[in-house]
């Protein structure tokens, strides 16, 4: 080939390099833009409804008046439920499965089978569920423990794979070196390791808490549609969602609170955010020092 | 030049040398395909002994037996024996812990922890219960020095260590070695993901070392010129039909200059290898 063809060759290149790199700024160009979109549209809708009586009263009228005090306890305490029970289950299987399963083991291989499966069960289903399993079967009714629980079960397979694969992107070496040194396995796992694999964690904290805080289908069956101020766990509890679908699908003239509703949503969606990136990297830089 | 003097010196000592670990038969398997085969040998005490062959002949294999790190890599099942004094390192009675510290590890790639300097050497020590914080500090401060760090790092050793360079990250991963008091050290490689000056200083503090503590060190090493300079007995592995074995075994005189075997000729010619 000559040197004139070869130039033509590059060129071709360039052009090529040149459409794709375009492709690569205009798909992320559109995703940042239907974000801004959407929230643009939610805070025009619910920023005239956001003051401070909308957070501390109680709803009127079903929702058309008042505000959401009650509901934003009830969505706390609902997520609450739900982390006090899935985290200490979730990182505990996910060291049970990153550091004492082989990988080709049939238990290990078994387990995340079904939690890959299950991290992708319609939530309705899991309402179904729970609306069985914990408000029946275990007679715990309506209640903001029943919600709790069924949000646990759904957000477990995000919770352990997120960790999990938190735990195998520490090095090897780091295993073999601190057992070099006599260390044992326990406190090689609990100084070196679950350090190491906490960002990865909070990042699969993040997606778990975003998974149960949107979610309204799952807690129609078990946290129930009471948007009075709960006394206890075992009382009813409506979440935000909930209200939010409750006031824009069922209640003529709530848009406005919907909107207002849905705004606080996703403030709490983006501080919850923001604490969890703050650790993260709190965190790296505790381990190093 | 002293150093050679040293070495001669061990040299005549040999027949009175105690031998410290007894290997018999040793063999490894990955899977059940033999990584090395039937290794029989006794590691003299306080000497250096260098390990040399071709990459993949089970160098690497070998080191992690003794000390039974072998035990963390699945698949993997070691079967002959090893003793040390009385301990019988391959029963499943033995505490991995306590022989892990009396047998201390290098390895190729640097790796300290991502903590601080400080806190890479008294980690291991607390595990092991020291608990006085004064007494781990002094011990920071021995063993920093021991490996020449010290006066590098002393107004840092709160920062994080893997902002040390290669050389410096090799010599604290020694330190923190060095912070338990082994008996034996063993070595993989420690020299060659460094640079040429970088490796010279791990070299001499090798040899240093040995003689102020009178360390039993096992080295595995690809510089034939490194092993000449440093070692008391030198081993060679080979691939045999897939697989490694001990080819031959000898003080390093002898080794280098009239070895017994035709491949070890060959090889510290630089015919093979
Ligand atoms: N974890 C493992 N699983 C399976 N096979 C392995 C494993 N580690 C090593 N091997 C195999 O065992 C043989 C010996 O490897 P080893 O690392 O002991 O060689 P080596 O002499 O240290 O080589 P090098 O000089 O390249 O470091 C090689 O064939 C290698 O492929
Ligand atoms: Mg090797």
């Amino acid at each position: 080939m000559n040197l004139s063809g070869l130039k033509m060759i590059r060129q071709n290149q360039y052009g090529l390099d040149k459409v794709i790199s375009l492709f690569f700024w205009l798909v992320p160009l559109i995703v940042t833009s239907l974000f801004i979109w959407i929230l643009g549209d939610i805070i025009r809708g619910g920023i005239g409804q956001l003051n401070w009586a909308f957070l501390t009263t109680a709803p009127l009228d079903t929702g058309r008046q008042g505000g959401i005090a009650p509901i934003l306890v009830s969505t706390l305490l609902i997520l609450g439920v739900c982390l006090a029970v899935s985290l200490p289950i979730g990182i505990g299987t996910a060291i049970l499965l990153a550091e004492f399963t082989p990988n080709h083991n049939w238990f290990g291989r078994l387990v995340r089978r079904s939690l890959d499966v299950l991290a992708g069960v319609p939530s309705i289903v899991f309402g179904l569920f729970g609306n069985a399993f914990f408000a029946k079967t275990l007679g715990l009714g309506f209640s903001i423990l029943s919600g709790g629980l069924t949000l646990a079960c759904m957000v477990l397979p995000i919770l352990i794979r997120a960790t999990e694969t938190g735990l195998s992107a520490v090095p090897q070496e780091y295993r073999l070196s601190s057992a070099s040194l006599g260390i044992s396995r326990t406190s090689t796992l609990w100084h070196l390791l679950l350090p190491a694999a906490t960002p990865g964690l909070l990042v699969g904290l993040v997606l778990g808490i975003g998974r149960a805080i949107a979610e309204t289908a799952a807690l129609i069956f078990t946290s129930g549609y009471v948007d009075r101020m709960p006394t206890s766990l075992l009382d009813s509890g409506r979440s935000l969602s909930i209200h939010i679908f409750d006031l824009s699908m069922n209640v003529t003239g709530g848009d406005a609170n919907a909107y207002g509703s849905a705004l606080v949503l996703i403030l709490i969606l983006l501080l919850i955010n923001a604490i969890a990136s703050y650790l993260s990297g709190k965190y790296s830089k505790t381990l190093k020092v | 030049m002293t150093k050679s003097i040293h070495n001669n010196l061990d040299r005549h000592k040999i027949a009175e040398i105690q031998p410290l670990m007894q290997i018999h038969q040793l063999s490894l398997f990955y899977n059940q395909k033999p990584a090395f085969k039937d290794v029989t040998l006794s590691i003299p005490q306080n000497s250096i002994t260098a390990i040399v062959g071709a990459s993949g002949c089970g160098k690497s294999s070998f080191l992690i037996c003794l000390n039974r790190l072998s035990d963390l890599i699945p698949g993997c099942t070691v079967s002959g024996h090893i003793q040390l004094g009385t301990l019988n390192i391959l029963s499943p009675k033995a505490n991995t812990t306590a022989l892990r510290r009396r047998i201390g590890t290098i390895f190729q790639k640097p790796n300290p922890f991502p903590m601080s300097i400080k806190k890479n050497i008294t980690f291991p020590l607390k595990e092991h219960g020291v608990k006085d914080s004064q007494q781990r500090h002094n011990i920071v401060e021995q063993v920093l020095k021991d490996v020449g760090l010290w006066s590098e790092v002393k107004d840092r050793l709160q920062d994080n260590a893997l902002t040390l360079s290669g050389g410096q990250k090799q010599r604290l991963c020694i330190a923190r070695t060095l912070a338990l008091q082994p008996e034996i050290l063993l070595m993989d490689e420690p020299c060659s993901a460094l640079d040429p000056i970088s490796s010279g200083i791990v070299e001499d503090l090798i040899l240093r070392l040995r003689q102020k503590y009178n360390y039993t060190i096992i080295i595995v090493t690809h510089n034939l010129a490194q092993a000449k300079r440093i070692a008391d007995y030198t081993a060679l592995f080979w691939v045999d039909k897939g697989c490694g074995r001990l080819i031959e075994f000898a003080p390093a005189e002898q080794f280098f200059n009239a070895p017994n075997n035709e491949l070890t000729k060959a090889y510290v010619n630089g015919i093979k290898g």
